[in-house]
């Protein structure tokens, strides 16, 4: 071959690769073939970074949407809306004082889509807080926090938190008279466990909720300080930390075995459908796992695959149908109710009533008994009684089922009407009655912290819920009653909250019954 | 015990803690201490150590024309002044069950964000409020006064006009 032919033949090579250069890269993306063959759909799993949080099979249990009525991804789904939505908004926003209310103005009037996009992660906020608080509920109705899922039912615990934590930091950022009234509150909740150390006369040197407010808002007033530490958290810290969260708790699904079901499910279930196409035709014949030196049983331990689906396509399509409904929901809010925005901070005169968005009303309402049990320890027990759920019922009963084991839906049905009584009744006696402080004015405000109407509900609950364990004789049945009373306190305390305070957070049937000032 | 009496152990059974890997351990552990510590150091930078608050203090004029028992409330500014036949005194307006600002009425002090009532000497009559509004101390004469809401003084402390 002469030194003329060698060149041409690699300018030919050279126009050759050229040509083929797109589909070549598209083959580089993409390391196998469209997903038609099992083989491809697993693969199309697993060698996707992340898309490999998923298992490459689903189990039809799963599928089925009275299993999880698709509430997990809602919220995930409403919190991917946020962040984009967010990031669209930081190309205006300003946090200084003043200039905040300005630059939010400048969104609603001005910038082309701002009024829109504000809507947009008002709402899918609004949205991932229901979705978060049903997709609880859904986990504890059936029972799927028991093991090996006990610490991820942790992890969401913490991740309701962290997203309660991005709706508050979210509200102070326009920095009206809702976000500064909203701002000082919340600062001095973080402040009332001086309510306990005054009443100890310890405040002078260990004055843990002095310290707590001062690191909330870098200063002893709510200022430039406070809002550029409260738009660190709401932008980065909460967010960073959500998505940690999030990132374990997917991976921990998928690790304990996907979503909870029965122990009976397959039976249940039937045979596969007679066109599914058979599991294992085209595996490999032999399996590498690293559970082969790993002690204890894996999930997959006992699981057969044989009733489980590729997740590509069927649990992929499902997932982008409940992303596109929540993306659908958003949107329709959007175009029918703008974002509220009130008047410039002003910080001499509160708002009279000063009102919470309508998730931390039920809290406003027990923070007006007393401001430590209601902003920091009722919150706390709760959300401790929450963690330990699975660490005591231990039982086996109705995993997977909805309001499985003993007890049942009876039992629910008598735990909604107690906790809904309980809570009108011991709401209606404090509007009627007053509370101690009227009738025994010289009363230690220690005796008031501890005993007032938000505590009295927590241990009627509690009582009711300890009645139930004896009585069902399961630990499961106390959990259920204790949940579901709690969860009617919380709608009636937001209800009432909400609907019937106006000015001087005094009680009212109606806001026309409000005095004109 | 020797060491032909301990039970053979597998590779998948190792022994709990061999003597080689005390050494490491203690490395391991140190470090985790070391930074530990440096976290828990870094976290003194929030806490700030100069506070960006406006001044505490500030003049005040009363009217000469103030009866006693009305509150006087200078603009922008969260405390009223009081001047009776023993002297002046200034109330705090600010909540102390959360920080509201509360609205002075011809009895008292309301807070409108959850209800608390004060009476005019700042005792807490109602509501979740936990300890009474704190007096300010107040100084000057003759009309012109001072008022610092950074120093506090018991309640009936009076400045002789």
């Amino acid at each position: 071959m002469s030194e003329q032919e060698r060149s041409s033949s690699a300018l030919r090579e050279f126009a050759r690769n050229l040509r083929q250069a797109p589909r070549r890269f598209l083959e580089t993306v993409f390391r196998h073939g469209p997903p038609r063959t099992d083989r491809t759909r697993s693969t199309f799993v697993f060698g996707n970074v992340f898309l490999h949080l998923h298992a490459a099979r689903t189990h039809r249990w799963s599928l089925r949407w009275t299993t999880t009525l698709g509430l997990g991804l809602v919220t995930a789904a409403a919190f991917v809306i946020t962040l984009v939505t967010g990031v669209l908004l930081m190309f205006y926003y300003k946090p200084y004082p003043d200039v905040a209310y300005q630059s939010i103005k400048d969104i609603h009037f001005v910038v082309p889509t701002g009024l829109f996009m504000r809507n947009v992660h008002r709402w899918a906020a609004n949205v991932m807080v229901v979705a978060v608080i049903l997709h609880m509920a859904r986990v504890f109705y059936t029972a799927a926090y028991r093991a090996p899922r006990e610490f991820n039912w942790v992890i969401g615990m913490g991740l309701l938190v962290t997203t309660l934590g991005l709706s508050f930091t979210g509200y102070l950022l326009p920095w009206d008279q809702l976000a500064y009234w909203a701002i000082t509150i919340g600062a001095n909740i973080a402040q009332s466990p001086r309510e306990i150390t005054d009443a100890l006369g310890i405040t002078d040197w260990a004055d843990i909720g002095g310290l707590q407010r001062q690191l909330l808002l870098g200063s002893d007033v709510v200022g430039e300080e406070a809002l550029i530490r409260f738009y660190l958290l709401h932008v980065m810290l909460l967010p960073l930390l959500l998505v940690a969260l999030l990132a374990v708790h997917f991976w921990r699904v998928r690790k304990d075995g996907g979503l909870a079901r029965p122990a009976d499910a397959d039976r249940r279930l039937g045979p596969p459908p007679a066109d599914a196409y058979p599991v294992f035709t085209e595996a490999p014949r032999k399996t590498y796992q690293l559970a082969a030196v790993v002690r204890g049983r894996t999930a997959a331990v006992g699981n057969g695959p044989e009733q489980t689906v590729p997740s590509m396509p069927h649990l992929f399509y499902a997932e982008l149908g409940v992303f596109m409904l929540t993306t659908l929901i958003c949107l329709a809010l959007s175009l029918w109710i703008d974002a509220p925005l009130k008047e410039l901070a002003n910080p001499n005169v509160p708002e009279n009533p000063a009102k919470a968005p309508w998730y931390f009303l039920g809290l406003q309402e027990c923070v007006s008994f007393s401001a430590f049990m209601g902003g920091v320890g009722i919150p706390l027990i709760v959300l401790a009684g929450l963690g330990l759920i699975p660490y005591l019922d231990r039982e086996e009963r109705g995993t997977g089922v909805w309001c499985g084991g003993p007890g049942g839906w009876p039992l629910v049905r008598w735990a909604t009407l107690f906790g809904l009584a309980a809570a009108i009744g011991v709401e209606a006696f404090a509007i009627r009655c007053g509370w101690l402080r009227e009738w025994f004015p010289d009363i230690p405000q220690l005796v008031i912290t501890f005993v007032n109407p938000g505590t009295l509900l927590a241990a009627l609950y509690a009582l009711f819920s300890l009645f139930v364990v004896r009585k069902q004789n399961s630990v499961r049945a106390g959990a259920l009653a204790l949940f579901t009373c709690f969860l009617c306190g919380f709608v009636v305390l937001t209800i009432i909250g909400t609907y019937f305070r106006g000015p001087n957070w005094e009680f009212f049937w109606s806001p026309a019954d409000w005095p004109k000032h | 015990m020797t060491a032909e009496a301990r039970a053979p152990r597998s590779r998948l059974d190792p022994e709990p803690v061999t003597r080689r890997d005390v050494l490491g351990l203690a490395a391991l552990w140190s470090a985790i201490t070391a930074l530990g510590f440096g976290l828990i150091g870094s976290l003194r930078l929030p806490r700030a150590a100069v506070l960006s608050s406006p001044s505490k203090k500030f003049r005040v004029t009363l009217p000469d024309s103030l009866p006693a028992g009305q509150a006087f409330v200078p603009p922008g500014r969260a405390v009223a002044l009081f001047r009776d036949a023993a002297g002046v005194y200034a109330v705090s307006l600010i909540c102390t069950h959360l920080g509201c600002v509360v609205k002075s009425t011809p009895t008292g002090f309301e807070c409108p964000c959850h209800g608390s009532r004060f009476t005019l000497d700042g005792t807490v009559a109602r509501g979740p409020a936990p300890q009474p509004l704190p007096w300010h101390k107040v100084t000057g004469g003759g009309g012109e006064y001072v008022v610092d809401e950074g120093a506090n003084v018991p309640q009936g402390t009076r400045l002789q006009a």
